[in-house]
């Protein structure tokens, strides 16, 4: 039955409400996918409501996702999708026991990455938008070649706010795991046998990823680039 | 009990690189296709490459494909509640100004009188 | 007796043993706990506060209801008073009630456990809980909320000229806990069953906490998001729900419902969980049909996601959404009603004993077979046009509420006492108590069917006088439940200090947490338990003498 001797030889992180550590790692990896299940519905509130509202007024929308600069939104996605693999390497070479340094290197990488998505997001996208007075309840100026649809856009970009605000501040949430995780591998608390919290954190961050995957096309490019405001 | 062997697969970095170029190739191309004129398969396509990119994520760098299938269901079912959300509630408000008159129903008008 | 010689070793008496109350002292032990059995008291305490809150708020109000021009408040005070009584009790007391205090206790024991996967996060439930608890009663003290607990826009996003957004941050951070607690009973039941105990042998109340969790998970994050686009609308003046630039006030209503109505659900659920350890307790008897009893719980979790538009029949929702989610609110009756069918064949030829739990239990079954029933004619489209807004809806949902999981809960609470505490209460005081709430109750709810019938508005401050002798019925009935409600605080408080011991199983139940000592000890089991049995294994199977 229960191994007297393994008691004794569970390796550090080991929690004893768990009878194995396989156990535990099983319970945090479900814990945490669980976890993204509760991420996917409350973003998911959000994509229902921009569902509705695309559908009913498709014209604003359109209008509304020509005013975002699509190579902004692009690179961003580029930066996210190195951060991811730079954060599948951290686990990576926790898995196959590297040097903490190796670990640490990609663990700031990713954090950087981070940053830079979220810099280019602050400064070229919503400094820009704020100085366009296409802020929504801040400085929005409804433009009168919109046309009919006009009245209709600043509904387009509280979702554009919205959405990516709330991205945003999960990836600043993800940064500040990052940075507790680079202290613990400094001070040397994984190794090939525990490694979880990097991976669980790993899952994390790659939910938030995927979010923009999702939320590039359907806020950039509705209705097509190929239309007279190519930029 | 058998899930306890999850992630002992470890998984090589040429993969990860792999689909990491898979996934910077297919943001190029959703950003491309979006410059051609497509008409409503622009949107279509765009959302299936970005659940290509999606699923690409979540079977190698979220390590799915090597997971139990108690995670998959996890997930699986988080989607499908999300589509229960996002159809229930499409189902009022895309069909509110429907009427008997107008709506796919109008078919059954001929035939409503003689029934009842 | 003191004698000169050495003193013997004795063996530890019951006085001296060490369990998970006296294993350490001091506040500190307490606001810093990761015991399960801890943090179950924890919130125990605090949600029975709430309750309070929330029980002044609707003795006001049905004292107010007097008079037909009301007796106490302005319009106005009355709106925050219904606000407040619903919010406080939906959120702070019903939600939490059973998941949080016999759920966090109890579930690591009825699997064999020391403790739940994330004990840590268990205490962080807790302590957002108490966050999200303060920020509400500042809102309360603040100035209160005049919006219905539902929260509807536009009056809610730019109209209402009180502390919507306190609120809505409260019940949000609160949901937070909700969703933590969920996960980690999900985790738990999935990953830390004793060898031996299979999903089929698992007690119906872990059936029941797991679906219930499902529902955390899957419903609280979408009135997270509604009630986060409420404040935001508010703070800046323009939103989604905004009419003015495409919005549709209705979404709101969509995004809340989404998660509110199958909250009533989670609300029910834990104590349908409950009433399956009581049933078969109490006479002795295997339940009947396990597996219909289980899977009826997780159909319940499914099809609750499917109904939520019958809140919205009357508020301009497409007829033909309204038509879908009529036929399937009214699919959702069929596994509540097999659980009922089920109670009832397992107390067929049981061995029926009358103890405090199984008052409960059998006020439950009777008053949520009302309640339910009364429930199909609100999904039916057109009698709904007809009550909607009114006392019928008003007591629809307190005879669920209130006359099934408020009983559950206290049912369960004097079932498992003995279990959490290690001291016995009066039986006769405990039956004597059950007793009053039962008819404090019904003359509380039952005239306000027959005021919605007869088309009195709910949420009114004052109404027409030919309704005034049922209102006079219903507040006395109130007055009737509030005694009712405050006599278990009294003998169970004092159990706590002059109860009898109570010794590992007073009931004689089945079920693993009766195998362990009562207070039990800190993890639980000395050594985790193997089970080779089904659930309710008790030997009368009915027809059979008394085993």
């Amino acid at each position: 039955m229960a191994d007297m001797a393994a008691h004794s030889a569970h390796p550090p992180g080991f929690a004893h409400q768990f009878e194995e550590m396989a156990q535990q790692r099983a319970a945090g990896n479900l814990g945490m996918w669980v976890f993204l299940v509760t991420e996917i519905m409350f973003f998911g509130g959000l994509f229902a409501t921009y569902t509705v509202y695309r559908s009913l007024h498709p014209q604003a929308f359109e209008i509304g996702s020509h005013l975002l600069e699509v190579q902004f939104g692009a690179t961003n996605t580029a930066v996210l999708i190195c951060s991811s693999l730079t954060m599948a390497l951290a686990i990576h070479s926790a898995q196959t026991g590297k040097s903490k340094s190796t670990i640490i290197g990609y663990l700031i990488a990713t954090m950087i990455l981070g940053a830079a998505f979220i810099g280019i997001k602050l400064y070229f996208e919503w400094y820009h938008d704020y100085v366009e007075h296409l802020v929504p309840g801040i400085n929005f100026a409804i433009r009168p070649e919109w046309g009919h649809a006009g009245s209709q856009v600043p509904m387009f970009f509280c979702f554009y706010f919205f959405m990516t605000a709330l991205h945003a501040l999960h990836m600043v949430i993800g940064i500040g795991i990052l940075t507790v995780l680079t202290i613990m591998t400094a001070r040397g608390r994984f190794s090939s046998e525990y490694y979880a919290p990097l991976e669980v954190s790993g899952l994390y961050w790659h939910f938030v990823d995927i979010v923009w995957i999702f939320l590039f096309p359907l806020l950039y490019l509705i209705g097509g680039r190929y239309g007279t405001g190519v930029h | 009990m058998s899930s306890q062997e999850q992630h002992e697969h470890v998984v090589p970095v040429g993969t990860y690189v792999g689909i990491f170029l898979a996934l910077i190739a297919l943001t190029g191309i959703t950003t491309g296709v979006a410059y051609i004129d497509l008409g409503a398969a622009n949107t279509v396509v765009a959302l299936a490459i970005a659940v290509v990119k999606m699923l690409l994520v979540v079977l190698f760098f979220m390590h799915v494909k090597y997971s139990a299938g108690l995670t998959r269901l996890v997930i699986v079912a988080g989607f499908f509640w999300l589509a229960i959300m996002v159809a229930m509630t499409l189902s009022d408000e895309l069909t509110r100004h429907w009427t008997p008159e107008s709506g796919p129903w109008s078919v059954l008008l001929p035939i409503l009188p003689k029934t009842f | 007796m003191s004698t000169l010689v050495a003193p013997v070793h004795e063996p530890p008496s019951e006085s001296s043993r060490v369990h998970y109350l006296n294993a350490s002292y001091g506040i500190r032990s307490w606001l810093f706990t990761t015991d399960h059995k801890r943090i179950a008291l924890l919130y125990l305490g605090s949600i029975t506060f709430m309750f309070l809150v929330g029980g002044v708020a609707a003795t006001l109000m049905r004292l107010h209801l007097i008079e037909p021009q009301g007796t106490l408040f302005e319009p106005g005070t009355y709106n925050k008073l219904f606000t407040i009584h619903g919010i406080v009790m939906v959120f702070f007391f019903l939600v939490p009630s059973i998941p949080a205090t016999l759920g966090n206790f109890l579930v690591p024991m009825m699997i064999g456990a020391r403790d739940l996967a994330f004990p840590k996060l268990n205490l962080l439930s807790w302590y957002i809980y108490i966050v999200g608890a303060l920020f509400t009663l500042y809102a309360i003290i603040a100035g209160g909320v005049d919006t219905g607990w539902t929260f509807y826009t536009p009056y809610s996003s730019s109209y209402a000229h009180s502390q919507v957004i306190a609120v809505a941050l409260g019940v949000f951070i609160t949901g937070f806990s909700s969703i933590l607690t969920g996960l980690n009973f999900v985790v738990t039941i999935h990953k830390m069953r004793a060898p031996g105990l299979t999903w089929f042998r698992l007690p119906l109340f872990i059936w029941a906490m797991y679906a219930t969790s499902i529902i955390f998970i899957l419903g609280t994050p979408v009135i997270a998001i509604a009630l986060f686009l409420l404040a935001l609308e508010r703070l800046l003046h323009i939103g989604i729900f905004d009419p003015a630039i495409g919005g549709d006030p209705l979404l709101f209503q969509h995004l809340f419902w989404f998660y509110s109505h199958p909250a009533v659900y989670i609300m029910i659920l834990p104590g349908m969980g409950v009433i399956s350890e009581l049933i078969t307790c109490f006479s002795r008897k295997r339940i009947f049909g396990y597996s219909f009893v289980a899977f009826s719980s997780m159909a319940i979790a499914v099809i609750s996601f499917l109904v939520w538009g019958h809140h919205m029949f009357v508020t301009g929702q497409s007829i033909y959404a309204g038509l879908i989610f009529s036929v399937l609110s009214f699919l959702v009756a069929i596994p509540s009603a097999v659980k009922v069918f089920n109670w009832t064949a397992t107390l067929y030829k049981g061995s029926i004993s009358y103890q405090a739990p199984m008052l409960y239990a059998l006020g439950f079954i009777g008053l949520f077979t009302m309640g339910g029933l009364t429930g199909l004619f609100l999904a039916a489209l057109a009698t709904d046009v007809h009550l909607n807004g009114t006392y019928f809806i008003v007591a629809h949902f307190h005879y669920i509420m209130v006359g099934g999981a408020v009983m559950a809960y206290l049912g369960g609470i004097h079932f498992w006492w003995p279990k959490i505490t290690g001291r016995l209460y009066s039986d006769g005081w405990a039956r004597f108590g059950a007793l009053v709430i039962f008819v404090g109750f019904n003359l509380t709810f039952f005239p306000q069917f027959m005021l919605g019938y007869l088309g009195m508005p709910r949420r009114y401050a004052v109404y027409p006088a030919e309704f005034q002798v049922l209102n006079v019925m219903s507040s006395a009935g109130a007055s009737i439940l509030g005694i009712g409600y405050l006599i278990p605080l009294i003998y169970l408080l004092w159990s706590m200090r002059y109860g009898p011991p109570a010794g590992p199983n007073p009931w004689r139940a089945k079920g693993l947490e009766w195998k362990t000592p009562s207070p039990p000890p800190t993890e639980n089991f000395e050594e985790i338990p193997v089970v080779t049995e089904d659930a309710y294994n008790y030997a009368h199977s009915g027809g059979e003498p008394r085993g």
